[in-house]
């Protein structure tokens, strides 16, 4: 509606169309200065190519590094899942406690599973295995004590919560030792929480580079567009008409950079499948090098597009709004 | 129509382009501008355009003080004026048709309706047969003529035109001022900046005039029977 003129129609509401048709008008328009937007980057595919590239990269280097701590990750919990807490119980113990302790533990919903070895077993195993063989026959007593293998359920069995179940062990009347070896555990975490911070910080350093990088190309598109921007200030176009073309620039900047990305970072983990397939093999375990989940490939794309709209966002607002006719 | 009260303009290097100017034109009146090169003739169309900002007084378009315009409403405003400059202020790298439908797809007219309407006002400035061409294949005169074009095409109530016949011969610069009758006669509101001092005296429409910044005549007083375009022309 005219703000000078009461009653004078203006564009849209012309020609008396219905909500729906108006909806759809604002759909295509939006599809055609998408394209339009497309079409210049095609027309000048040199430079495209180029910041589409710096922005490739700049995602493909933390998505690497996030598929290689995912990995660490994966090959560490399937340690975890070994963690094992052995419990030592007091040498006066009778074989009926320790059954009925087998059968107390067993109903605790933390534990997994429960591997009895009764001190005569033990002492057979350490005969074998020590070699002392039959100077342990000499001896008066067994001075083995039963030991309880306690296998914590998943939920369980993280270095917090592991320990968590070894203090709640230690306190039961039979028990005279507990061990868990969980040290290196949490070194381990240790090392992945740092590799997951430096990836982050890198992450955001070159999320930060994209977004000025993206930023100062649409500047320069502007800047090529002054005449262009003048003139249509002059016939009464707004800022948000204005501003859409290089919004669907840095948009398109985005989705292609990611798709760029995407390749990349497939290309890389191919490359080091090979030796990593090499390694695993000689350590006889079965790890595959996991690659981007869908979901994964799916958020690196909407970062990138994201980082695209950010970067044109700053610098449309920045400098439209600078060109005024004068 | 256009209504000046008290307004004076001081840029912000501190020259003064207009001093306490008044004058009112009414609605479907069509009025020149004049004054030499220098005299405030540019900004006076800026302040209606709101290209620039009246130091002191109100600008009025229809009863509308200017300065209550937020600065994101003036693309409205644009809308209801339709602006003709010297230099064309055309896109050389779009075709006419191009440049004509910019206004009307800012709009956010249907392709149909802008079809329609394109052609109707290139038929009236009679480059139908130009649509598919760039500007800068055309003429001075026909690149005028795109940009009048342009200015009507979504009709405006209001044209101003600076200088509009300042590149062209005599001949030309007739046509030019011939279309701007004809809009007048449709009931369009005109308002012509010019030096050409003979194409004003051939014509008997009111003419203000203005001279380092002060309307030394709006057209209506009585003395302007003694000319003073020759007086200014002195």
């Amino acid at each position: 509606m005219s703000l000078l003129f009461k009653g004078r129609p203006q564009g849209a509401q012309m020609s008396h169309i219905s909500m729906l048709q108006r909806l759809m008008m604002f759909f295509v328009s939006h599809v055609r200065q998408a394209l339009g937007s497309l079409g210049e980057l095609w027309r000048a595919p040199a430079a495209s190519l180029m910041t589409i590239g710096v922005l490739g990269l700049s995602i493909t280097l933390p998505s690497t590094l996030y598929v290689m701590v995912k990995n660490a990750e994966q090959l560490s919990a399937g340690w975890e899942q070994a963690s094992e807490i052995s419990l030592f119980l007091r040498q006066d113990t009778r074989p009926a406690d320790v059954q009925q302790l087998i059968t107390r533990l067993s109903l605790w919903p933390e534990i997994d599973s429960l591997v009895h070895i009764s001190k005569a077993d033990a002492l057979e195993e350490f005969k074998q295995l020590s070699g002392f063989g039959d100077a342990l026959t000499h001896l008066d007593s067994n001075p083995l004590p039963d030991v309880i293998l306690v296998t914590p359920t998943e939920r369980h069995a993280s270095p917090s919560s592991a320990s968590r179940l070894l203090d709640k062990l230690r306190k039961e009347r039979e028990v005279e030792l507990g061990k868990l070896d969980i040290e290196w555990l949490e070194r381990l975490h240790g090392f992945l929480g740092i590799a997951r911070d430096v990836v982050g910080v890198v992450a955001l350093l070159l999320f930060l580079a994209v977004v000025l990088i993206i930023g100062n190309t649409i500047r320069l598109n502007i800047s090529n567009k002054r005449d262009e921007i003048l003139v249509m200030k002059l016939v009464g176009a707004t800022d948000a008409f204005i501003h859409r073309p290089f919004l669907y620039t840095g948009f398109w900047y985005g989705l292609l950079g990611g798709i760029l990305a995407w390749f990349a970072v497939s290309l890389l983990l191919w490359w080091v499948d090979g030796s990593i397939r090499y390694v695993s093999s000689l350590y006889q375990s079965p790890f595959e090098l996991s690659g981007l989940s869908a979901s994964d490939l799916l958020l690196m794309l909407a970062m990138s597009v994201m980082l695209g709209l950010a970067g044109s966002m700053i610098s449309v607002h920045r400098h439209v709004r600078e060109i005024e006719p004068r | 129509m256009i209504k000046f009260e008290n307004v004076s303009k001081t840029y912000s290097g501190g020259q003064q382009a207009l001093r306490q100017v008044n004058f009112h034109i009414e609605p479907g009146e069509m009025a020149f501008l004049t004054g030499h090169s220098g005299a405030g003739k540019s900004t006076l169309l800026k302040l209606i355009s709101i290209m620039e900002r009246p130091t002191v007084g109100k600008v009025l378009i229809n009863g509308h003080d200017l300065n209550t315009i937020h600065r994101r409403q003036i693309a409205y405003i644009r809308r209801d004026i339709g602006m003709i400059f010297q230099s064309h202020q055309l896109l050389m790298d779009r075709t006419v048709f191009d440049n004509v439908a910019l206004p009307l797809v800012i709009d956010g007219y249907s392709r149909k309706e802008i079809n329609k309407r394109v052609s109707a006002a290139l038929e009236m400035v009679g480059l139908r047969d130009k649509v598919r061409n760039l500007p800068i294949m055309l003429s001075g005169g026909e690149q005028q003529r795109v940009g009048i074009a342009r200015a009507v095409v979504n009709k405006p109530p209001l044209l101003l035109a600076d200088e509009p016949t300042g590149n062209l011969d005599p001949k030309l610069s007739m046509e030019i001022i011939r279309l701007f009758e004809e809009f007048n006669q449709a009931g369009v509101s005109v308002f012509i900046a010019t030096h050409d001092l003979g194409l004003i005296a051939r014509m008997k429409y009111r003419t203000l005039t203005l001279r380092q910044g002060q309307m030394i005549d709006d057209g209506l007083s009585e003395d302007w029977q003694t000319d003073p375009l020759q007086e200014d022309s002195l």
